[in-house]
C-alpha cells in the first residue's frame, strides 16, 4: 500500500492553490428571480446564413439566436418562414392539443391510473414546430419529450394512452415504462430510457439512408443534460465525418432533474456552439418561438437534403414543471422562474402573433381549448375501456417472453411454463392477471 | 473428425483456408448474396482490417459499404442500431474484443432490447465481429475473453468458433439471424490449431479436417454444439481455442473422452449437453476466461440442475485465474495441459 496522504506538490512561486469550481444555479426555492443577466437577442436580429454555407460560418448563430416573434408579437427579420394562417393555426392547434393531452394524463397518473408521466408543458414549439418543418416521412429518434412530434404526426391520442396505460391494447404490449412510445408507421423510433443512446442511432439511420441513395433524412432530440454523454460525441463525430443527413437538436430546458444546465458545461458556452468544433452547423433558437423553431428546422433539413451536412440545433427553452410525475421542482429551484422566463410561453406567444395578423381571437382561442380538451377526454375514455395499469386488462403472460428474440428459445420456453405455473398456483380459478381474462379491479 | 452439420445450398468444393480467410470469404459471401449487409469497423476498410478479416471487400463492394470508422464503439454499435432499425443487415468489426466496453450501452441496452420494447416493430439484424482470447502476448488489452458478459444479457446471441470451416458457416447463419449475434472470434487459432503447448512449433490449419472450407454458401446453425470427439469417459464442455487444448490434453491422457464443443455459447445446445452427460456421467467445462461468473459457472449450473442424478463425480471447472491477462506470465495464467490435466485425473480418480 502507497500512503497518499499528505502528499502534495511543490510551492509553485506565488500561485494561489487550485480551485475547484462546482456549479450552482442562480436562484433556489424562495429566491426572486431576475432573468437581466441573461443575454437574449433581439428577433430579426440574426442574420440567415446559406443552407449551403460552410460549418463556421454559422458561428455567430451558434452563440446568438434565431428569433422570429418581436415583443409585439409580429413575425421579423430574414429567418420568418413566412407560414400561412392555417398553417399557423395548425401548429397552435398541435401545440394546444399537447398541453391538453399532458394535463390530462397527468392527472390520469395522479388518479392511479398509471405508474408514470413527463410532461412537455413550455417546450410544445421544439416538437411540434419542428415536426411541422420536416417531411411526414423522415425519421424521428426522440427523447422522452417530443410527444409534440407524435401528436403532429397525427398519431391516434388513443394509442398514446393505451401505451401510458400499459393496458391489454397497448400495442407495445405493457412492457414500456409510459410514454416510451414506438411508432415505425409515423417515423417514430421506440424511445429509450438510457439517455441519449438515440443521438448516434440517428446518425447511422440517416447513413442508411444515403447508402441506400433514398431522400429521407433523420433528426434526434436529446436534452442538454445528457448532451453530457458520450453518445453526444459520437453522434457529432460520425455525423461530421461522413458528413450525414441528419439534424441534431439539443433541447436546453435548462434543467435535467435537480441539476440545472451548468453541470452539463451552460456556463462556459452554448451548446449549439459545440457544433463548430465538430465542424457541424449549429443554429440556437428561441424554443418558445414556434416560427423560429420551424426556421431552423426547415434550414437543416434543406441542408441536409441537399448534401450540405448535419446541424446542431439547441432549441433555449424553459422546462415549465417537473421532470417527470415522480419529481417536485419546489425542493431544488425558485417557482418564479416560469413566471419570469424572459421567452414567455409558446402557445400565447403564436396565438397573440395569429391575433395581431387578424387571423385569431380569444373566443377562438377559448373554443379551441375546450375543442383539444374533449378530444383527449374522449380518447382517454376509449383508451380506459382497454384498463388502466393495475386495475384490469393487460397482456396474457406469455407475452412477456415473446420478442427477446425472434423465436423462443428452451430457456424462455421453460421460464413461460413457470410463470403459468405460478399464475395457476396463486390464481386457481383461472381468472387472474395474466390470463387477459380478468375485468375492472382484478 | 468433424460432424457434418453444414446446411448446404450451393455448397462447393472444399479447399483449405485458414480461419481469417474463412470469415472474409464468409463476408465476401454475405455481401454479394445481400445488398443490405455493410461491414465498417477501425481499419477495415482499404486496409482490410488489423487481422485482414476484411481484406478486399473495399475494393469489391465499394466504400458505401465497407468503410472505416472514428475509433469510437459507442458510435460504432449505435450506428449499426440506427442502420438496422433503417433495413440494412450491419456487420461491425470491433478491433479487439477488450475494445467493445465503450459500445455496452448501445449494445446491452439497445441492440439487444430493440425487439422486445417495441414489441417487434425494430429489430437489430447486427453482428458484432471481435476478435477475443489470450495466447498472443497481447497484454491485459487485447487478450480478454469478455464472453460471460454478453451471454448474461437478454436478447443478444454469442457465437464461437473453433475452426474455420465452422467460423464461415457459423459467421454466414449470424448475419442472416435477425437478431443481434455477438461473434468473437478466438484470435490465437487464426492461423492454426492449438494444443496448449506454447513453446511446441505452431501448426497449421491445412491438414486439419476443420480447416477444409467449402466455396460459396453454407450456413451451420446457431445453437447446436457439434461434437467434436466422441466419447464415453466423461463429457468435455469447450468452446474456441479450448476446443484444441482440450483435444490435445485428453489424447495425451489416453482418456475416451467425449468432447462438445458449444459453439453458440447462447442459445446454448442444452439437449446435446445432457445427452452426453448422462451418457458419460462426468463433466469437465473450460474456459479461458476468468473463473468467477464466467460462463462455466453456468453450465455448471445447468449441469448441476438437469443431470445430477446421472453424475459420478463432482463437475470440474477449469478456467484463466481471476486477474487480468498477464504480460509476461500469459502462459502462467492460461488454463493450459497442466491445469487441465489436473481436473481431468480427479475426475478419473471417481
Amino acid at each position: 500500500m502507497v500512503d497518499q496522504t499528505g502528499r502534495i506538490g511543490m510551492p509553485r512561486g506565488n500561485l494561489p492553490p487550485l480551485e475547484l469550481h462546482v456549479p450552482e444555479p442562480r436562484f433556489r426555492p424562495g429566491d426572486p428571480v431576475d432573468y437581466s443577466w441573461l443575454d437574449i437577442p433581439g428577433a430579426g436580429e440574426l442574420p440567415r446564413f446559406d443552407e449551403a454555407c460552410e460549418a463556421r460560418e454559422t458561428m455567430p448563430a451558434t452563440l446568438g439566436m434565431v428569433r422570429v416573434l418581436d415583443d409585439k408579437h409580429r413575425a421579423v427579420g430574414p429567418w420568418d418562414p413566412r407560414l400561412d394562417p392555417e398553417t399557423l393555426r395548425r401548429i397552435l392547434r398541435t401545440m394546444a392539443l399537447t398541453r391538453a393531452f399532458d394535463d390530462r394524463m397527468y392527472r390520469g397518473q395522479r388518479q392511479g391510473k398509471t405508474s408514470f408521466y413527463m410532461k412537455c408543458t413550455g417546450e410544445e414549439a421544439v416538437s411540434v414546430a419542428h415536426a411541422y418543418a420536416l417531411a411526414g416521412d423522415d425519421m424521428v429518434f426522440p427523447s422522452y419529450r417530443q410527444q409534440g412530434i407524435l401528436i403532429a404526426r397525427d398519431y391516434p391520442l388513443v394509442e398514446m394512452v393505451n401505451q401510458i396505460y400499459s393496458n391489454r391494447a397497448d400495442r407495445l404490449k405493457g412492457r414500456q415504462l409510459p410514454i416510451m412510445y414506438s411508432a415505425r408507421d409515423y417515423g417514430f423510433f421506440t424511445i429509450s430510457g438510457n439517455l441519449a443512446t438515440q443521438f448516434p442511432q440517428a446518425v447511422g439511420w440517416a447513413m442508411a439512408s444515403a447508402i441506400k441513395g433514398d431522400t429521407r433524412i433523420a433528426t434526434s432530440f436529446v436534452g442538454e443534460g445528457s448532451s453530457a454523454e458520450g453518445d453526444f460525441h459520437a453522434a457529432m463525430t460520425f455525423a461530421a465525418v461522413y458528413n450525414t443527413p441528419v439534424i441534431l437538436n439539443v433541447v436546453n430546458n435548462q434543467w435535467a432533474i435537480s441539476s440545472f444546465s451548468g453541470f452539463a458545461g451552460a456556463e462556459r458556452s452554448t451548446f449549439a456552439a459545440r457544433a463548430v468544433g465538430y465542424g457541424i452547423a449549429g443554429l440556437r433558437v428561441d424554443g418558445n418561438d414556434a416560427l423560429a423553431v420551424y426556421a431552423a428546422t426547415q434550414w437543416a433539413a434543406n441542408r441536409a437534403r441537399a448534401n450540405k451536412g448535419p446541424t446542431l440545433i439547441e432549441h433555449f427553452t424553459y422546462r415549465a414543471e417537473g421532470h417527470s410525475t415522480s419529481d417536485d421542482p419546489s425542493a431544488y429551484r425558485s417557482a418564479h422562474e416560469r413566471e419570469e422566463w424572459p421567452l414567455g410561453d409558446p402557445v400565447m406567444r403564436l396565438a397573440r402573433h395569429l391575433i395581431a395578423l387578424g387571423e385569431w381571437d380569444d373566443e377562438r382561442h377559448a373554443a379551441m381549448d375546450r375543442q383539444v380538451a374533449e378530444e383527449v377526454k374522449a380518447a382517454a375514455k376509449a383508451a380506459e375501456k382497454n384498463g388502466v395499469l393495475g386495475h384490469g386488462f393487460h397482456h396474457p403472460f406469455h407475452t412477456m417472453f415473446e420478442d427477446v428474440f425472434e423465436e423462443l428459445p428452451w430457456n424462455l420456453r421453460e421460464q413461460a411454463e413457470q410463470a403459468i405455473r405460478e399464475r395457476e398456483a396463486k390464481w386457481p380459478d383461472a381468472r387472474g392477471p395474466g390470463t387477459g381474462e380478468e375485468g375492472e379491479g382484478a | 473428425m468433424i460432424e457434418e452439420t453444414a446446411v448446404s445450398l450451393q455448397e462447393g468444393e472444399a479447399r483449405p483456408m485458414n480461419m481469417i480467410e474463412a470469415i472474409n470469404d464468409a463476408l465476401h459471401v454475405m455481401m454479394g448474396h445481400d445488398p443490405d449487409v455493410v461491414v465498417f469497423g477501425e481499419d477495415v476498410g482499404y486496409f482490410g482490417g488489423v487481422f485482414r478479416a476484411t481484406a478486399g471487400l473495399q475494393a469489391k463492394f465499394g466504400k458505401m459499404r465497407v468503410f472505416d470508422t472514428p475509433i469510437n464503439e459507442c458510435g460504432i454499435i449505435g450506428a449499426a442500431v440506427g442502420m438496422a432499425a433503417y433495413g440494412l443487415r450491419p456487420v461491425p468489426e470491433i478491433q479487439f474484443a477488450d475494445y467493445i466496453y465503450p459500445g455496452l450501452d448501445q449494445l446491452i441496452s439497445e441492440a439487444a432490447r430493440l425487439r422486445y420494447r417495441s414489441a417487434g416493430e425494430f429489430t437489430a439484424p447486427i453482428t458484432v465481429r471481435s476478435p477475443f482470447g489470450g495466447g498472443i502476448f497481447g497484454g491485459q488489452t487485447h487478450s480478454q475473453s469478455p464472453e460471460a458478459l454478453f451471454t448474461h444479457v437478454s436478447g443478444l446471441k454469442t457465437v464461437i468458433p473453433s475452426t474455420p470451416h465452422d467460423a464461415k458457416g457459423l459467421l454466414i447463419a449470424a448475419i442472416e439471424d435477425n437478431d443481434p449475434v455477438i461473434f468473437f472470434e478466438p484470435k490465437r487459432i487464426y492461423n492454426g490449431p492449438f494444443d496448449g503447448y506454447y513453446d511446441h512449433p505452431s501448426k497449421t490449419w491445412k491438414n486439419y479436417p476443420g480447416g477444409q472450407v467449402p466455396e460459396g454458401y453454407y450456413s451451420i446453425p446457431l445453437g447446436k454444439a457439434r461434437t467434436a470427439r466422441e466419447g464415453s469417459a466423461m463429457t468435455v464442455l469447450v468452446y474456441g481455442t479450448m476446443v484444441h487444448v482440450a483435444e490435445a490434453v485428453l489424447a495425451e491422457k489416453g482418456v475416451d473422452a467425449e468432447i462438445l464443443d458449444l459453439r453458440t455459447l447462447w442459445p446454448l445446445d442444452i439437449e446435446a449437453v445432457e445427452k452426453s452427460v448422462q451418457k458419460t456421467g462426468k463433466c469437465l467445462v473450460i474456459h479461458e476466461a476468468t473463473r468467477t461468473s464466467g460462463f462455466g459457472a453456468e453450465l455448471v449450473s445447468l449441469v448441476q440442475e438437469r443431470c445430477f442424478y446421472h453424475l459420478e463425480a463432482p463437475i470440474e471447472r477449469v478456467t484463466g485465474f481471476d486477474t487480468p491477462y498477464p504480460h509476461s506470465l500469459e502462459w502462467a495464467y492460461f488454463p493450459g495441459p497442466v491445469r487441465i490435466g489436473d481436473a481431468v485425473d480427479r475426475l478419473m480418480k471417481e
